[in-house]
């Protein structure tokens, strides 16, 4: 059935480019479908192949290590600055109430409702799906993919599979870990003015944190690092055209990545609300 | 080099009938026959983009043909899927014109992967040994811990033929082993391509360009032209013909 419209949209483009007049729908649009489709067969692809043997669990494993490394120095640094900089500016609104005393709850709220798993999944999309376009893009172009195939290997278990499934599981601990550094942040402005101890500070800032703020977190960070790996593995497995086309597998990546986050982002916290007040 | 051996066998391993594929507007092959006999060589030549390398691809499946059959050990490969083609490939041998080794991983790696991922039953001290035998079969024994980027190009194509010859295959398709290397590097290439066809008894397709790979290498050649095959029979045979574009494509090698 799937493949029957894909080689319909083919056919049909095929045709189109003999005589330049065919189009399902228009010149402009046609290809617009059938990149989407192809995008969701990629997509149904991994959960097909997900839970099928072999595994390749040591694969997994580096790939984290790969998406954790690549990208734990910026998240510190980023994670760390948000929160000092964030309770900086947020301290004079509060203090007109007299209220600085709910800095801590009020920043937990901020950094693990939103800005911990955001901040972490623009940073990731930014260096982990422009790496991952950019390397499968130039194995697929200089032929490794193809090397693979023919020696009975499956690439898209391999290198497809792997990442992904890397990347949905980092990104949520990268995620907590960015909102942990925000606190600390947060906590150095906090004690240098207001000399809260350590321990006020975090039991003053988890206090108002439900478990439906944790969950909502964490399986936005999930989507998140999901979205991140496929789309950079899409782009870099469909790269065309050589070198060229490699920059534009990381570049795409990067964009594309960056926009579903946004996306998801909202739907996510649409829904939680609705739950949240039901 | 000792002579090519006579190919009495009339056992086929490859057989290809009216063979038919396009790239949109571009009929790059048109009707294209061949059969291959086990333990043959045979060299095809022809211009670049002639469809040379399409031709192979579709050979392990790589590209789907339009139209006609491919049979390869008895089996359409056009029908294949999962693990059925994967069998199939295992008894491919396929050399990329661009080398195509994973450049995240050094030559040890390179070698190994096919054997780690293929055959699980085998110890470390198999695919060490496995490693050793086909580094050796090219020369390049002391690559062992180099990564892809720090060989010459010459030295790259020959661990990749190593790759593919590390799973034993009983076919092997070369694309282009000896372009674009020097005459002396090129003659030990084709003098590996000989050995392998002696000792392993395999059957190889050699795409070339160089009429020197294909006489030496080969027990038969085939000419592609517009799309087909314009003649298939020994070296010398071959370019007795008259045809025009036989003669300025034997000309063209060795005047230059
Ligand atoms: N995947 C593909 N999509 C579209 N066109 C292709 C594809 N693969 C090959 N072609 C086209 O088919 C033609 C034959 O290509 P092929 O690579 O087989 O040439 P070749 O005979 O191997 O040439 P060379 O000796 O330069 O390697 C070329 O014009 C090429 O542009
Ligand atoms: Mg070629």
């Amino acid at each position: 059935m799937d493949f029957f419209i894909l080689n319909t949209f083919n056919k049909l483009r095929l045709a189109d480019s003999i005589q330049r007049k065919k189009y399902v729908i228009s010149k402009g649009i046609d290809p617009f479908f059938s990149n989407v489709f192809r995008a969701y067969k990629f997509v149904v692809l991994y959960f097909k192949e997900v839970f099928k043997a072999p595994f390749h669990f040591r694969e997994v494993i580096n790939q984290c290590f790969e998406v954790g490394l690549r990208s734990l120095s910026l998240i510190t640094l980023t994670g760390f600055v948000t929160g000092i900089v964030f309770t900086k500016q947020s301290r004079p609104s509060l203090e007109v109430f007299g209220a600085s005393s709910w800095l801590p709850s009020l920043i937990s709220i901020a950094l693990v409702r939103a800005l911990g798993s955001l901040v972490t999944a623009l940073i990731c999309a930014g260096k982990v799906g422009s790496s991952i376009g950019a390397e499968l893009g130039s194995m697929r172009v200089t032929e490794q993919i193809d090397a693979m195939e023919v020696s009975a290997i499956n690439p898209f278990k391999y290198l497809v599979v792997t990442r992904v499934t890397a990347t949905t599981l980092t990104v949520p601990i990268l995620s907590l870990y960015c909102g942990f550094v925000g606190l600390l942040g947060s906590y150095l402005n906090v004690h240098t003015h207001e000399d809260t101890s350590f321990v006020a500070f975090f039991e003053n800032g988890f206090e108002t944190i439900t478990f439906l703020d944790v969950f909502t977190s964490v399986f936005k960070s999930i989507v998140f690092g999901f979205t991140i790996g496929i789309i950079g593995c899409y782009k870099g497995f469909n790269a065309t055209q050589g070198t060229r086309g490699v920059g534009r597998a990381a570049n795409e990546a990067v964009v594309l990545s960056m926009f579903f986050v946004f996306v998801e982002e909202i739907v996510i916290v649409q829904v939680s609300n609705w739950i949240r007040n039901y | 080099m000792e002579a090519l051996k006579n190919i009495s066998n009339t056992e086929i391993v490859i057989s290809i009938k009216d063979l038919y594929k396009s790239f949109g507007e571009l009929h790059v092959l048109r009707g294209v026959d061949l059969e291959i006999f086990k333990g043959e060589n045979v060299a095809v030549l022809g211009k670049s983009g002639t469809g040379k390398s399409v031709l192979i691809k579709i050979i392990t499946g790589l590209l789907r043909p339009d139209t006609g059959e491919v049979k390869v050990l008895g089996q359409e490969v056009a029908h294949l899927k999962g693990k059925e083609l994967d069998v199939l490939r295992l008894r491919i041998g396929f050399s990329f014109q661009s080398s195509a080794l994973y450049d995240s991983m050094n030559i040890r790696q390179n070698l190994e992967f096919p054997l780690v991922m293929n055959k699980k039953d085998l110890g470390k001290a198999e695919i060490k040994t496995a490693v050793e035998e086909v580094l050796e079969a090219v020369g390049l024994s002391d690559k062992l811990n180099q990564m892809p980027s720090d060989l010459s190009g010459g030295q790259r194509k020959r661990i990749g033929i190593a790759r593919t010859l590390i799973l034993k295959p009983e076919i092997m398709l070369y694309d282009e082993p000896t372009s674009g290397l020097d005459p002396i590097t090129s003659m030990e290439i084709n003098e590996l391509i000989a050995e392998v066809q002696q000792k392993y008894n395999t059957s190889s397709i050699i795409i070339t360009h160089d009429l020197t790979c294909a006489k030496v290498t080969a027990n038969r050649v085939a000419m592609l032209l517009d799309g087909k095959f314009l003649k298939v029979g020994p070296f010398k045979e071959v370019f007795s013909d008259s045809d025009k574009r036989i003669q300025s494509f034997y000309n063209y090698n060795f005047t230059e």
